[in-house]
């Protein structure tokens, strides 16, 4: 287990190398000067360009760019903005946001999906599994904005049962609402998924042996039938973190929530490469490590898994 | 083998007469392709202390027997249709659930064929048999885990201690055998059911799990169930056998009766079909034909397609399964014929 936790980790850090290189290229190679309009109605004047040009490196090779911004960021410096803030205060004020709203999202889903797939896969066919059945499809086949939206409207303007946007304190009360709808997608496959794996382990012969043994029906689901059924669904919670992180812009402009979708948004317009490549290296590295964290969570659920 | 001594000793206080009977019982499985007539009358009983073979090919309806008296038919597809099922006297398929499940486990219990997937692959064993202390005996983690160990012993896997942490992938097929024992076990029930314990096994394997069986039957005074298409394993163990055909018993009698003097020619033919020694380079003897489609079993006696003594009155027919003295009972038109044949 220690030696194979050791290896996971070192194998990131080619993953780490290869996917940070590929998003800066990829940021490189947006065209359109990052100095137009940065002087109000007139070009800025050439002195002020060869400044910033020396100062970001931005008449250096792609490879040297990279290599310096890499070095800086092992030191724990994501570098400025050309207004000269530090990308790692962005980082701070904005993740937070994110976080809060992308684990709100993941415990209603988890919650709510898997209460919705454990009912409907024990009773296959009656009237709630056709309820979830048809509520998820709408889930899965609605864009988020327009969950959104009308969540938004419904519950905020038109209930007033909540305020229609965050405030900057990120109360969790004020969470609920927004996290529903960034998992809502996730919600109904995990329900789906719950539903499948419980019906189809609810046949097995060890849930008839539990059975047999004279277990109350409760053990019998929620000890022996759950801890085999979750298998699947902990896959999809883990590595959806990083999704919901990463698919968070559109919740957040919604609801006015100053977290890092809204930022790399205002950062891809005014081409702050280096803000861009930072907040997404950052969600690979959420990412790699949910990954990692759903492999180690695989041996705990499934005793067979054993790591070497 | 500290509670459970010398066998019948004390009479441990258990009823004798008639612990479990099963009686005229029906079963059929309601599917898309039409309704499968899995047991169409069923009636056989197992006392304190004895132990009924059920023998028959796969789909004969000897597993839906059983798992009607465990209350784990599969329903749908499954439904009882008739008959009862009486423990101690009492119509199981008349009580409430929660009364049935009561019964499970510590008055009736069952071990199944394959160990490997009857068992919960993410738990370990001991917790497996241990949760029936803990649950149903409300014993503490503690004492629980000792009783465990205990059961591990008795069935007489080596190192019970070490191997309470192990999972079920963790043991060998005997092993997983024997600790499925332990646990159908754990709460001391008057009725085992032995559902082709030994099928999934290495021949050698089996005949040691038999003997532990039968050990342990004898040891508790259990009525035993074994169900097994395999006439070489119910030969040492079983005191009376039950044939049975197309869901129905076709012939039951003592080991002896039934292997001397077979009352029913699918008997003669399952007996004759065991490749013996003495006739090495001929060719096997097999009984002709398959076993019937239970959405259309054929009219008269099920067996009359394939049976070499066939005559006209056994397409038209249900013979009756009629009792032939010295407690055997065989359902053939000629069964007088086939006992008294010199």
């Amino acid at each position: 287990m220690g030696r194979y936790l050791v290896r996971r980790l070192l194998q990131l850090v080619p993953v780490f190398i290869g996917t940070t290189f590929l998003i800066y290229w990829l940021v490189w190679s947006v065209p359109g000067d990052p100095f137009a309009g940065k002087c109000g109605e007139r070009r800025c004047p050439q002195q002020y360009i060869d400044f910033m040009t020396d100062k970001y490196n931005l008449d250096q090779n792609i490879f040297v760019q990279y290599f310096t911004y890499m070095q800086n960021l092992l030191q724990g410096d994501f570098g400025e903005t050309f207004s000269g803030r530090s990308i790692n205060d962005i980082i701070l004020t904005s993740y937070p946001n994110t976080m809060k709203l992308a684990v709100v999202a993941l415990a209603i889903e988890a919650v709510i999906g898997l209460t919705a797939g454990v009912l409907t896969g024990l009773r296959r066919n009656g009237f709630l599994d056709n309820l979830v059945l048809v509520s998820t499809l709408f889930l899965i086949a609605l864009p988020v904005f327009v969950v959104g939206f009308v969540l938004q409207w419904l519950f905020g303007v038109q209930w007033g049962i909540v305020k229609p946007t965050v405030s900057s304190e990120m109360r969790f009360s004020e969470l609920i609402i927004p996290g529903f709808v960034l998992g809502s997608a996730s919600m109904a496959y995990i329900a789906r998924v719950a539903r499948t794996s419980i019906a189809e382990n609810r046949r097995s012969d060890y849930v008839r042996t539990a059975i047999a043994k004279g277990l109350p029906m409760r053990r019998v689901v929620g000890v022996h039938l759950l801890r085999n059924s979750l298998i699947p669904v902990v896959t999809l919670l883990g590595t959806d973190l990083g999704a919901l992180m990463g698919g968070a812009i559109v919740t957040e402009g919604i609801f006015q929530i100053n977290g890092i979708g809204r930022q790399v948004f205002r950062s891809i317009v005014t081409k702050e490469s280096a803000t861009v490549v930072s907040i997404v290296i950052v969600l690979v590295l959420v990412y790699l490590l949910m990954n990692l964290l759903v492999d180690l969570l695989y041996a705990a659920l499934d005793p067979r898994i054993r790591y070497e | 083998m500290s509670e459970q001594s010398a066998p019948g000793a004390d009479g441990s206080g258990r009823p004798s007469g008639r612990l479990l009977e099963v009686d005229d019982l029906r079963v059929e499985f309601r599917t898309r392709d039409g309704v499968a007539k899995v047991i169409n009358g069923v009636t056989y009983h197992v006392d304190a202390g004895e132990t009924l073979a059920v023998l028959g090919e796969s789909g004969s309806g000897k597993s839906v027997t059983a798992q009607t008296i465990m209350g784990i038919l599969d329903t749908p597809p499954g439904f009882v249709t008739g008959g009862q099922v009486r423990f101690h006297g009492k119509d199981m398929l008349k009580m409430s659930a929660e009364q049935r499940r009561r019964i499970r486990g510590e008055g009736i219990a069952m071990i199944f064929q394959d160990s490997l997937s009857a068992l919960n692959p993410v738990f370990t064993v001991g917790f497996q048999i241990a949760e029936q202390f803990r649950i149903r005996r409300g014993l503490s983690r503690a004492d629980a885990k000792k009783r465990a160990i205990e059961m591990l012993d008795q069935v007489k896997i080596p190192n019970a201690k070490g191997r309470f942490s192990n999972y079920p992938h963790q043991f060998s097929g005997g092993m997983r055998q024997r600790a499925m024992i332990a646990m159908s076990l754990a709460l001391d029930p008057e009725v085992l059911i032995a559902d082709e314990p030994t099928t999934a096994l290495d021949v050698t394997v089996q005949a040691q799990i038999m003997d532990l069986l039968g050990e342990l039957q004898r040891e508790r005074q259990m009525g035993m169930i074994l169900i097994t298409h395999d006439l070489g394993v119910v030969a040492d163990v079983a005191d009376r056998i039950a044939v049975m055909y197309a869901g129905r018993i076709v012939e039951e009698a003592d080991v002896y009766d039934l292997y001397g003097k077979p009352a029913h020619p699918y008997t003669l033919g399952l007996l004759n079909s065991i490749p013996r020694m003495d006739e090495k380079g001929q060719e096997l003897r097999t009984i002709k034909g398959l076993p019937p489609n239970l959405m259309n079993i054929p009219s008269g006696c099920a067996f009359n397609p394939r049976c070499p003594m066939a005559q006209p009155v056994c397409r038209e027919k249900v013979p009756p399964l009629l009792q032939l003295g010295s407690g055997r009972a065989s359902a053939c038109h000629f069964a007088e014929e086939l006992v008294n044949r010199d």
